[in-house]
């Protein structure tokens, strides 16, 4: 490995590049999927490679190759060179990287079981027992139940001196099942949807899910689904479970912090944001009840790492302080803006893309509420839990989601289930109706593995930590 | 790496295979992008991969396994590991054979030029945007990238097919200070780039959508631009156009086959060998592709087949086979809808009051056999009063059935405009539709 991390930051040196890294990642996937009684999906998937980005004359250029080798990493150098010597004549300000220390460090995820050591027949056999359980009533249609582990090797140096190795570990699984009847669809999913929950922890992940022993609930609140009343039209108050809020913090809160969306890097693609540099420090995100913090480290989270792709070491940081915006997710090139160091935000999707400020662990920090108590505090209102869909314009501004199902809340009390709820809002105003947030014996941080952004498109695994939380006035049942 | 270098490769898997049958798929690919932002070169990156996908069968159980380490041990083991995984797996009983079929050989869908698109050659491009957009004062942002890539698919039953193919797309958004608009130029040939007269109409449509009002939800009349097309019919595409889909009860065609669910002024199909359109002549199984139509005049047809829904249903492949594994079935990668014979032109002269859509923003369904999605519009949304374009309005959110819009159609243009989608492409026209639900609008 040290040989083409050698060679490439020697070839940069040599052709005149002012900053150089290089990052040799090899990534194995192990993927199981079981969908009505049949075992869909069983791989195995190997991807391995360098990246080397350099700083010419204030331009980058990024250049990748699957070939390992010291001949490659100069040939690929050297079009990393070129990349970045073209983009010179296409420059308006020049990249300045703010200070970053030379690291020499390592990272391992901590894992009481690694996911690869668990024999395949054991997950086949609880993927099928789940499976089983799920397909016990003929309105379901389709029953999936899936896992995936990820064991991610990175090796990074720099020009400035740091060499850092990491071995990043995930393990992810869930099930969901859904029931069709004239016409009608309804899906139910545990832990949560979009393939359920997904950690930076070993095989214990996966036990602790208890996938089995939630199977039945599914099935039976996935039919129930299909008789239920539709969610009505009006204004009302609504209380979010945490793994819908999970994703209400990542599309409201997440991707708007984002600095280089806010410097415009992102306006063709994913868009942009309604924050501006002249914000922090006098904007009202939210309520005062609204803290907000970026945290890579919170053990066993899926953003959690001990270094990003800049070699910054993982951190904590507060984005938004008794509903005050405070800060923003940066990089060394853009932090400088803000007139301080990079909080460690930049990861790439592999060897073969140039990393990008990502969301790491972004979480609502807890506040003082018991979820029952919660429910008996609201008169009139609907309780909504996990993600359906999500919709958000490119400055994150005007948002709507739709949940798999909801409850309605009479008098303090949950009433009769609702089918086809959804919920729409602007984003400071909908904070700024958060009146209550369930305590930390509610709060989990749920796994987001699926967050794209970028050209070439780059899905980053993140995370947010939320637990129920109580929005007052909010329009829901949109579009009926 | 090249056809004959793909020879040796499938010549290796095969002669190391044990299973009943094995199947292998190799790509090849130099990709390479320019991404821009506030009129300047910020990312700019150049991409060498290739990889092998294994798939094994014994048994009727199925699995597979995929390396982009291209050395024989590392193929070897990769073989190996697919017969692991295939000895895990339960008997899949629909499982009847992987398909034989004729060798296709394709270099029809590349282009040298392209494929030979230098970093230098991609900056200039950039750089002359920025010349047109600083005449106005305006901000470019976008990408420009070129791709080149071999593909290959063999199996033990001796089908084989290769292609060559390059693409070449630009997508442009310029900015101004309260407006902005979207192109995108999309094809195999970067040589059919008309970069001045593309921005020229991007720049004219940024400054005509300044100072936007703000208009009440509603109901109206709306024009939507072949961008908002093809993302209304991609969503038709992966979530009911596919054998797998109709097989598990999940796809708007169930119990609507023949029957007209649409404007009878509205036809689209599949077709990967239109001159028109970007795509490999076969899929991931080596099977050639056949056009496959979807809506007839307006009538429910047909669906797309890959091997397994096809011999589990007594049917042909009409080659519409993703890559393995793929627990989402056959899926159309290029849609075309049909030409009509009008022009934006005259959709904006006979409309009184509606609203113009360049493209949508982050769009999802809600229901998928009801076909309601949600999303934004973006990019130049305009207010059109008496048959006029009166002014850029502030972008707005609409919660729609896609075929209840299709149903209302009016009139499709005669100029249709090649659309990257999430995978794959759409051929796709203007339309004008009455009624389109607006269900909130953008503060900003």
């Amino acid at each position: 490995m040290k040989v083409i991390l050698n060679e490439a930051l020697n070839q940069a040196s040599i052709q005149g590049a002012a900053y150089a890294d290089v990052r040799i990642v090899e990534t194995l996937l192990q993927s199981l999927s079981v969908k009505n009684g049949k075992l869909e999906e069983i791989s195995y998937n190997l991807s391995s490679g360098f990246g080397v980005r350099v700083l010419y004359n204030g331009s980058w250029g990024f250049a990748a190759s699957n070939i390992l080798s010291k001949d490659e990493a100069a040939a690929i150098t050297h079009l990393a060179m070129d990349i970045a010597k073209a983009g010179n004549s296409v420059q308006k300000q020049k990249v300045d990287l703010t200070k970053a220390e030379a690291v020499i460090g390592h990272y391992k995820t901590p894992v009481k079981i690694d996911p690869f050591s668990v024999p395949l027949e054991k997950k086949i056999d609880l993927l099928l027992q789940t499976d089983k359980i799920l397909r016990q009533d003929k309105r379901i249609a389709v029953a999936d139940s899936g896992m995936f582990f990820i064991r991610k090797k990175i090796y990074f140096a720099s020009s400035e001196g740091s060499f850092i190795e990491q071995e990043i570990i995930e393990s992810g699984g869930g099930i969901s099942a859904i029931a069709i009847k004239d016409g009608e669809i309804e899906r139910r999913s545990y832990p949560n949807s979009m393939g359920g929950q997904a950690q930076t922890r070993g095989y214990e992940a996966i036990d602790d899910m208890r996938l089995a022993e939630n199977s039945e609930r599914v099935r039976d609140e996935a039919i129930a689904l299909l008789q239920a009343e539709t969610c009505p039209s009006k204004i009302t108050d609504i209380i979010l479970d945490s793994s819908q809020l999970a994703l209400q913090v990542h599309e409201s809160i997440g991707h708007p912090c984002e600095l280089d969306r806010i410097l415009g890097d992102e306006a063709s693609f994913a868009g942009t944001s309604f924050l501006s540099l002249d914000k922090v420090g006098s904007f009202k995100y939210g309520s005062p009840l609204v803290n907000v913090t970026a945290d890579a480290t919170i053990p066993g989270a899926l953003g959690t790492f001990g270094y990003d792709d800049e070699g910054v070491p993982a951190q904590k940081t507060y984005l938004i302080k008794d509903g005050v915006l405070t800060g923003f997710l940066t990089s060394r090139e853009s932090a400088g803006q803000l007139g301080q160091t990079s909080n460690g935000t930049m990861r790439a999707d592999g060897w073969n893309r140039s990393p990008l400020i990502r969301m790491t662990n972004i979480n609502l920090l807890p506040g003082d509420w018991n979820f029952e108590d919660l429910i008996a505090d609201t008169d009139d209102g609907i309780y909504l839990e996990t993600n359906k869909s999500w919709s958000i314009d490119d400055k994150r501004i005007n948002f709507q989601f739709a949940t798999e199902i909801a409850w309605e809340i009479k008098n303090g009390k949950l009433g009769k289930m609702l089918r086809r709820p959804n919920y729409t809002g602007i984003t400071p105003e909908f904070w700024s109706s958060c009146d209550a947030i369930c305590n930390d014996k509610y709060w989990t941080v749920w796994g987001t593995p699926n967050c794209g952004k970028g050209e070439p498109m780059q899905v980053a695994h993140v995370a947010h930590g939320t637990s129920p939380s109580r929005f007052r006035n909010v329009q829901v049942g949109v579009g009926r | 790496m090249n056809s004959s270098t793909m020879d040796k490769y499938f010549d290796l898997v095969m002669k190391t295979a044990a299973a009943d049958q094995t199947e292998i798929v190799i790509y090849t690919e130099s990709s390479a992008l320019t991404r821009f932002s506030n009129s300047a070169i910020h990312q700019n990156m150049a991409e060498n991969n290739s990889a092998i996908s294994i798939k094994s069968i014994s048994n009727g159980k199925i699995g597979t396994a995929f390396t982009n380490k291209t050395d024989d041990r590392s193929i070897i083991d990769t073989v190996k590991a697919a017969e692991k995984n295939a000895s895990l797996s339960p008997k899949d009983d629909d499982f009847k054979t992987l398909p034989t079929g004729k060798a296709v050989i394709s270099t029809n869908g590349y282009i040298d030029d392209t494929a030979k698109a230098s970093p230098g050659f991609r900056a200039d491009v950039v750089a002359d945007i920025i010349k047109l957009t600083d005449k106005h004062d305006l901000m470019a942002a976008g990408s420009f990238s070129t791709t080149a890539g071999l593909i290959g698919v063999a199996n033990s039953l001796g089908a084989k097919s290769i292609g060559k193919i390059t693409e070449a797309n630009l997508n442009l958004v310029i900015i101004g200070a309260d407006s902005s608009s979207y192109a995108e130029f999309y094809d195999k040939d970067v040589n059919n780039l008309r970069l001045e007269s593309m921005v020229n109409k991007a720049i004219e449509k940024t400054l005509l959508s300044a100072g936007p009002k703000k208009v009440e939800p509603g109901k109206y009349d709306v024009i939507l631009e072949p961008a908002a097309v093809a993302d209304m019919l991609g969503f038709l595409a992966y979530s009911g156009l596919g054998a797998q889909a109709v097989r598990e009860h999940r796809s708007f065609m169930n119990n609507n086959f023949g029957r007209r669910l649409i404007s009878p002024l509205v036809s689209f199909w599949d077709d990967a060998n239109d001159p028109e359109t970007i795509g490999l002549p076969f899929d991931f199984e080596a099977v050639p592709k056949q056009k496959v139509i979807f809506f007839d005049k307006g009538i429910a047809k047909n669906v797309v087949y890959d091997s397994y829904t096809a011999n589990r249903e007594g049917k042909t492949s009409t080659g519409h086979a993703l890559p393995a594994p793929n627990t989402f079935g056959p899926v159309p990668l290029n849609m075309i809808m049909k030409a009509g014979n009008s022009s934006i032109e005259e959709m904006v002269d006979s409309t009184q009051k509606g609203i113009l859509v360049t493209r949508f923003h982050y769009t999802n369904f809600e229901d998928p056999l009801k076909t309601i999605f949600t999303g934004m519009t973006r990019d130049g949304t305009f207010l059109i009063e008496n048959g006029k374009i009166v002014s850029g309005i502030k972008n707005l959110r609409f919660t729609q059935s896609i075929l209840a819009a299709l149903d209302k159609v009016e009139m499709i243009t005669k100029d249709r405009h090649l659309v990257k989608a999430f995978i794959g492409s759409c051929l796709a026209p203007a339309v004008k539709i009455s009624d389109f639900n607006f269900t909130g609008v953008s503060e900003l």
